[in-house]
């Protein structure tokens, strides 16, 4: 056996076993998600094909809509929020030396934790008087108690801020990361031109940190669109609520496929969420092509 | 540099006494969290940060009368089986795309990086019927085997091992090193820092992975950290300070390491993020 044709064969060796488990745990599984979305199945009876009837039922069902209506409530307040708070620390913090490594730290460190223990820590602050910290807070300066978790319009920005809160961390290095990243002559030159602070920012800094917004615009929205955990650890039973008001796409899922049994019914909206996060990645790479 | 010399801008005080309030703020959950687990129930409701008489009892409470140690000690195996796995599956992968020419070699890559657009939530449900199948539902070999290997690990190792002169790899092939103990001793060894990468995002998303463990565990025998809080504080409703104790013990191990790796953590961080 040649040289060249020994080590081929030493490299499908070192990767069979990766193959394999790559085609039983990730791709026909996929494949199986799609051929499941058509059909009618609650697990332990027969699978009846159904064709495209789960997608066309979600379609016609209002809750449906409005557990979309809730995940792209937590992207369009999440991202954005979230971007504009990392950006200002990153940018204040790159700006200091004393106690950097502290200030940094103590922005870091929420992203470490666990997302289910942290729900919980929030869920307590919220509570009504006399436990919950925040209401009173507001009690002790004399200002108006807050319903949080059980309003119907408070409970999704509520269940929102532990997320955001624990994703800041990640969102500041990167952007740290990507302020360093920009030469420092870039700088020298607008100061000798006599730029103002707002312009350098607007001019340079921002246009070079493109790259950098859109990966984590990508990325924190992926994490938006599939938030669960928070959801389902702050709302009463794991419910979503209350009445629906906070309920994700994920949420709506688990309580399909793993409550009610109805598999076809869950995977139909799997591939709804796929969908959308499919059109999210492209958006991005045709916005990196062109930039 | 010539910044030292420059004096202290009052701009510069007002920005860090900002970046100073917001980094109390980032931690004051945390705080309270560790706060309230010190304190006796009749305490917890006073905003005070140190409780007149500290205690222990609700660790105590927690590891006697719970089933926290256990599920403990199955995050532990859960997240240490996971990463060990991935460790050496995914440089296995990433060192022979890499550094082999073989036939479908790019096709290969292709695929597995394919596979990073594919989200959990979709791949649960047959995830759960692959289980059931086999009958691994409610088992630690159920809890592991959907990370076993990562597509992101397998991209991110690669880029790692291309910058692995292949001088380094022929001269132990002239030395006669078997090819398994030239991947083994000779390059790992050379990408040190992206396998440290790896680990702690791989340990880090084990330990507080919610959804699958959840959906694969029946028995609190088999419950990680993050599966056994959620329904020990659903059963716990209004004994905050014991809700508080269990967050705290979810929150401790990955808060060590990140005080003795802070450097890693974050660098390692950076490299998964800015690859991913």
């Amino acid at each position: 056996m040649s040289i060249d044709k020994k080590r081929a064969v030493t490299a499908w060796c070192f990767i069979s076993v990766p193959i394999v488990y790559f085609i039983l745990v990730r791709f026909y599984p996929t494949l199986d998600a799609f051929s499941i979305s058509l059909t009618d199945w609650n697990i332990v009876g027969k699978k009846t094909y159904i064709g495209f009837d789960n997608f066309v039922r979600l379609w016609h069902d209002p809750v449906f809509w409005q557990v979309l209506g809730n995940t792209f409530e937590y992207l369009l307040l999440g991202v954005p929020i979230s971007l504009i708070l990392s950006f200002i620390v990153a940018h204040s913090l790159d700006q200091i030396r004393f106690g950097h490594g502290v200030l940094r730290a103590c922005y870091f460190i929420p992203f470490l934790t666990t997302a289910v223990a942290m729900a919980w820590v929030w869920r307590w602050f919220y509570q009504p008087v006399p436990v919950g910290m925040i209401n009173l807070a507001l009690g002790q300066m004399g200002i108006k108690q807050l319903d949080f978790l059980r309003s119907t319009t408070e409970a999704l920005p509520a269940v929102l801020a532990p997320a955001i809160w624990a994703g800041l961390g990640f969102q500041i290095v990167i952007f740290m990361a990507g302020l360093r990243a920009i030469p420092q002559s870039y700088y020298e030159a607008a100061k000798i031109d006599g730029a103002s602070g707002f312009r350098i920012l607007r001019e340079i800094t921002l246009p070079q940190l493109r790259p950098t917004i859109v990966f984590l615009t990508v990325i924190s929205s992926i994490g938006f669109l599939r938030i669960f955990d928070q959801v389902y650890n702050m709302t009463q039973e794991g419910e979503g609520g209350p009445l629906n008001a906070t309920r994700p796409l994920v949420l709506h899922i688990y309580k399909a496929a793993f409550e009610r049994f109805e598999m076809g019914m869950a995977a139909a909206q799997t591939v709804v969420l796929f969908t959308i996060l499919l059109i999210i990645t492209i958006i991005q790479l045709r916005v990196l092509k062109n930039g | 540099m010539a910044e030292i010399k420059a004096p202290i801008r009052p701009g510069k005080i007002i920005i860090w006494c900002l970046l100073f309030i917001g980094a109390v703020i980032m931690m004051t959950p945390i705080i309270f969290m560790f706060s309230a687990s010190f304190k006796y129930n009749d305490e917890i409701y006073e905003l005070a940060l140190i409780s007149s008489e500290p205690t222990l009892s609700n660790y105590i409470y927690l590891f006697e009368n719970t089933e926290f140690l256990l599920w403990f000690k199955n995050s532990i195996l859960v997240a240490l089986a996971s990463t060990v796995s991935v460790l050496f599956f995914d440089s296995l992968v990433g060192y022979t795309l890499a550094k082999f020419r073989f036939r479908g070699r790019k096709l290969v890559f292709i695929a597995i990086l394919s596979t990073l657009m594919i989200p959990t939530e979709m791949l649960v449900i047959p995830w759960y019927i692959l289980a059931r199948d086999f009958g691994l539902l409610d088992s630690y070999i159920g809890l592991i085997f959907p990370g076993i290997m990562t597509g992101l690990g397998v991209f991110l190792m690669k880029q790692f091992f291309e910058s692995v002169p292949d001088d380094y790899l022929d001269a132990a092939r002239i030395d006669g090193l078997s090819e398994f103990r030239i991947f083994t001793q000779i390059a790992m060894p050379l990408v040190a820092p992206a396998l440290s990468a790896l680990a702690i995002f791989t340990f880090l998303g084990n330990w507080t992975a919610f959804l699958w463990p959840l959906i694969v565990t029946s028995s609190a025998e088999l419950f990680t950290i993050p599966v056994g809080l959620s329904s020990f504080s659903g059963e716990f409703q209004s004994e905050w300070e014991m809700i508080m104790t269990g967050a705290a013990v979810a929150t401790l191990p990955t808060l060590l390491v990140f005080l003795f790796l802070q450097r890693y953590i974050i660098r390692g961080v950076i490299l998964g993020g800015l690859k991913g």
